[in-house]
């Protein structure tokens, strides 16, 4: 076992873990952020997506003991209670989730593109979402929800 | 009160999602969330081998290692290893096979399941899997279809002597017309086996805690309620002891249309451990032990004169079961059987389907059930007749269609169509396409030698859903009703809980069902909380699939919601002191005919009803209605899906320029929605075109079996989609909707790969296979190529 630190949106969390634990399976089943899910087993479906010091990465693809030291944001830490990060209320104007479970990862992902490229065109954000796959919406509103969310975020930052 | 009131209902308007707040904040009960304390982890052994018998199979070692508390294969379990159910024995001498949860004896499919490992957390499960000791002895594994049916094959099932599942036969006459046609074009093709592919991994929780002798299972699944049922036939659980809840379920797409042996095999164990028991699949896991869906070789043979007039049809099928039968896994080449015919009048009709075995994945419905696999063969049919008649093949699709005013049509399949407007949706799918310019280029570019030619490529479909009347399905042997359920309680406080029996999974039914109810009862949509997937809270209900939930479950909605005023309406009277016929009903409120100024509010009776203080005599308390629907008929969506696809005949590379698609789903409950169910289906069926398929070796090896080579498209894989709509209404349905969910799914297939052959037919090129994939478009050039030469 070994000894971690993380903050993880916003709180800072101690916890010993095995060398092999998952980022993503320390989020779920020891902190309870259950708004991060899993939906493969090799690093292609993107449902898993965090920040990890502000930056989006894959969190099945990450260590726990990796995180040691780190900030984490998943879904559960953009906004709080009944807020909304402009990233999920241009999701919800523009119908860009289905049964929602590619969802989190999608915003995730979204958050990190506008942050790089506060006015992508249409290239640009499927090229930015290439490893998130949502077998519900054929990307199309999904497309349409980034757009949307760059317009609320004003375009640059 | 509010006089302002709108007087448009919420029907038919783009209401933003009342799912979406806790699915974009994360505050989702996903089954894999669910952490009762005392559970066991259960991991499941899987063959690696397509076809062996196990020659030593010891689960004991397993028993020593770290938080194992138990391990058993087939033997150990004994009775509890129930045997998974199929229940549409297409044919009185259909071949069952046993399909025992965990294999006896013997393995039939790669992920076919071994034995179980249950520890207390899912690591150290996983981990104990190593040490069952197990051998197999490799048997001739079969894969290929015909030869399975050729004589000596390897047998997938010893006792059946054959692998030969079925054989179904409609129609007759096709021959009688084929001796008066003109012309008579005939082709195979391949319509490839897919994976659905939901993007929340199968996952269950059974757990023995609920009241007195209930065991409450949480499932990723479609079919709540048809689980139970099946559920307590296979465990002999009583059913009123069992309580099925689907919480929030990540796609399904008929993937998660069926009883599972991993739901068996985790139910079963609570049992017998007094435990709680989890099992959520690996993706590697899911790809194998997931059903799959489509898989089909289709010999076509369309009979025509020569001014193109469609005669006759002939279809015979060979339809890969898998190693087991699943639930309906029989039934879906049948469900297709009705709509080879499509939107087109002919006079023949005849139809052959051949069930076979193999030693792979078994096969079920998977968006559009033998409906996507019929219309493919349909439409790149006709595109081939058209050639061969050199008759644009727009033409030849109009000049055959059922005109709008032969409605209601009764196919040489037997169906009748109630409605459809094949002309309109036609007429303004190609005004969005811009088809003249796009067949100028093309011209353009043939001429020149362009090495990137553009094809168009049409898809004129119809397809039937909401299956149902249960009478028909009974006629077809399937074993249960095609009715749906709905109760609508209006609570003291006059918010309401609509209860439905249909269970969804990403289509938006907690928002569209408010719509429904709340432009009936005259209430806001926020008042309506919609309950769904517990057949503790809803008992009734047969669940989500075949675009049936708004088709038939609609429609119980409605006359629950109609049959709530009627109660109202009896207490406002008493309380208004008029008679019920003096009543009427607007905007939430019962008005006295002629003196306006005398009314109540729906909430108002609804809290009389709950008071009961001044109930007229013989009207019982509390106000709820309820509506148990069994349809009229199918219903009938249909539309125009067009595709320009740019080939690049040096590499192979195609390009999907532009996609227009014009749906008739009649009236529109919500059409942001709608909207979002054709783009879903889009990105499936062009999937199937030009992206997906799962591959076997020779060995019945899965060559593709997990998400980094079973290529579900990605972003940059497909284009935004222009979608457009047509509106005749269904007249078999009172609220005048027809089923949306697999529209997109059905259509573009065909349109897509008709769009390339187009693209290519210059060139020599008659077919493409799918996934039309560069390697695979540029072998096909190659090979025109050679011929022409
Ligand atoms: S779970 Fe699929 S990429 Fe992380
Ligand atoms: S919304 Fe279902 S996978 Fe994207």
């Amino acid at each position: 076992m070994q000894h971690i630190s993380v903050n993880v949106d916003g709180t800072q969390y101690e916890g010993e873990v095995e060398p092999r634990t998952l980022l993503v399976h320390w989020l779920r089943n020891e902190l309870g952020k259950v708004g991060t899910v899993v939906g493969c087993d090799t690093s292609n479906c993107g449902a898993c997506t965090i920040l990890l010091n502000g930056r989006s990465v894959k969190s099945c693809s990450v260590l726990a003991v990796q995180a040691d030291g780190a900030s984490v944001t998943t879904i559960q830490g953009i906004s709080t209670g009944d807020d909304w990060h402009p990233v999920q209320t241009a999701f919800k104007e523009c119908h860009g989730l289905q049964c929602g479970y590619c969802t989190p990862g999608m915003v995730m992902s979204t958050i990190d593109l506008l942050g790089e490229n506060p006015n992508p065109n249409e290239t640009e954000i499927r090229e930015g979402l290439e490893g998130n796959l949502c077998r519900c919406t054929g990307y199309h509103n999904i497309v349409r929800s980034v757009e949307k969310a760059a317009e609320l975020m004003g375009g640059a930052k | 009160m509010t006089e302002t009131v709108d007087t448009s209902t919420p029907l038919g308007r783009p209401i933003k999602r009342k799912e979406d707040a806790k699915l974009l904040h994360g505050r989702t009960n996903w089954t894999d969330n669910i952490q009762l304390p005392g559970t066991l982890h259960m991991a499941i052994l899987r063959s690696p081998y397509a076809h062996a018998k196990i020659t030593k199979l010891d689960v004991t070692p397993a028993l020593s290692r770290p938080n194992v508390i138990a391990a058993y294969s087939a033997e150990e379990l004994g009775d509890l290893n129930g045997s998974i159910p199929c229940v549409w024995p297409v044919t009185d001498d259909i071949v069952m096979p046993d399909f025992p949860a965990l294999a006896k004896g013997k393995v039939r499919q790669v992920g076919d399941a071994v034995a179980v490992v249950l520890a207390t957390d899912p690591v150290h499960a996983a981990d104990a899997l190593d040490a069952i000791e197990v051998d197999y002895e490799p048997l001739d594994a079969v894969v290929d279809m015909e030869a399975a049916l050729a004589p000596g094959s390897a047998l997938v099932h010893d006792d059946a002597g054959t692998n030969s599942c079925y054989v179904y036969n409609l129609g007759g006459g096709y021959d009688d017309v084929k001796a008066k046609a003109d012309v008579v074009v005939k082709r195979r093709f391949i319509n490839q086996r897919l994976i659905p592919a939901f993007m929340e991994p199968r996952s269950v929780v059974a757990a023995p805690m609920g009241m007195s002798d209930e065991m409450t299972v949480w499932s990723s699944t479609q079919i709540a309620h048809v689980l139970r049922v099946l559920m307590a036939l296979v465990t002999g659980i009583p059913e009123n002891n069992l309580r099925i809840i689907a919480p929030d379920v990540g796609g399904g797409f008929g993937g998660k249309l069926q009883l599972y042996r991993e739901e068996v095999l985790a139910t079963q164990l609570a049992r017998k451990l007094g435990r709680p028991v989890k099992w959520t699949e690996t993706r590697s896991e899911d790809m194998v032990a997931t059903h799959h869906g489509r898989d089909q070789i289709q010999d076509i043979e369309i009979a025509a004169t020569k001014d193109g007039k469609i005669l006759g049809l002939k279809v015979d099928l060979i339809a890969n079961m898998g190693a087991y039968l699943q639930i309906i896994t029989p039934g879906i080449p049948l469900l297709g059987m009705f709509m080879y015919p499509a939107i087109y009048k002919m006079d023949a009709y005849d139809f052959k389907c051949t069930g076979v075995f193999t030693n792979t994945t078994p096969t079920d419905a998977y968006r559009g059930a033998g409906r996507p696999e019929a219309t493919y063969a349909i439409e790149r049919i006709v595109d081939e007749l058209a050639a061969e008649l050199d008759m644009d093949p727009m033409e030849l699709r109009e000049k055959n269609w059922i005109k709008h005013e032969e409605f209601p049509y009764t196919t040489v399949a037997g169906l009748t169509y109630d409605t459809g407007n094949y002309e309109a949706a036609t007429a303004k799918a190609v005004d969005l396409f811009g088809m003249d310019e796009l067949r100028a280029e093309q011209k353009r570019r043939r001429e020149s030698g362009d090495p990137v030619q553009l094809g168009i490529g049409i898809s004129t479909f119809t397809e039937m859903c909401g299956l149902a009347p249960s009478r028909t399905l009974g006629a077809l042997k399937y074993v249960a009703g095609g009715w749906e359920h709905a109760t609508i309680r209006m609570l003291p406080t006059g918010k309401v809980e609509l209860i439905t029996g249909t269970s969804p999974h990403g289509q938006g039914h907690e928002t569209a069902w408010s719509q429904i109810a709340a432009s009936i009862l005259g209430i806001p949509v926020e008042d309506i909380e919609v309950v769904h997937g517990d057949t503790g809270r809803a008992p009734y209900g047969m669940d989500t699939y075949g675009s049936r939930s708004l088709a038939v479950g609609g429609q119980a909605i409605k006359k629950a919601a109609d049959n709530l005023i009627e109660k109202a309406r009896v207490i406002a009277a008493h309380q208004l002191e008029c008679s019920p016929g003096d009543l009427e009903f607007v905007n939430g409120e019962f008005k006295v005919k002629g003196d306006p100024e005398k009314s109540q509010a729906i909430g108002a009776v609804a809290f009389e009803a709950f008071t009961a203080h001044n109930l007229p005599d013989g009207v019982e308390p509390t106000l709820q209605g309820e509506a148990t629907v069994d349809p009229e008929d199918f219903s009938y969506p249909h539309g125009t899906h067009l595709a320009a696809m740019e080939v690049d005949t040096e590499t192979g590379k195609v390009t999907l320029r532009k996609y227009v698609c014009v749906d008739d789903v009649g009236n529109q409950v919500n059409p942001m929605i709608v909207e979002g169910q054709v783009h879903g289906g889009l990105a499936q069926g062009i999937g199937q075109a030009l992206y997906e398929g799962a591959f076997y070796d020779e060995d019945g090896l899965p060559l593709n079996a997990n998400l980094s080579t079973y290529l579900i498209p990605a972003a940059p894989d497909l284009p935004s989609f222009i979608t457009g709509t047509t509106t005749t209404p269904s007249t078999t349905h009172p609220l005048g909707t027809k089923g949306v969910g697999e529209a997109g799914a059905i259509a573009s297939t065909p349109a897509i790969i008709n769009g390339i052959v187009d693209a290519l037919r210059p060139m020599g090129v008659t077919d493409v296979a799918m996934p039309a994939t560069p390697m695979t478009v540029w072998k096909t050039i190659q090979a025109a190529k050679g011929g022409q030469a």
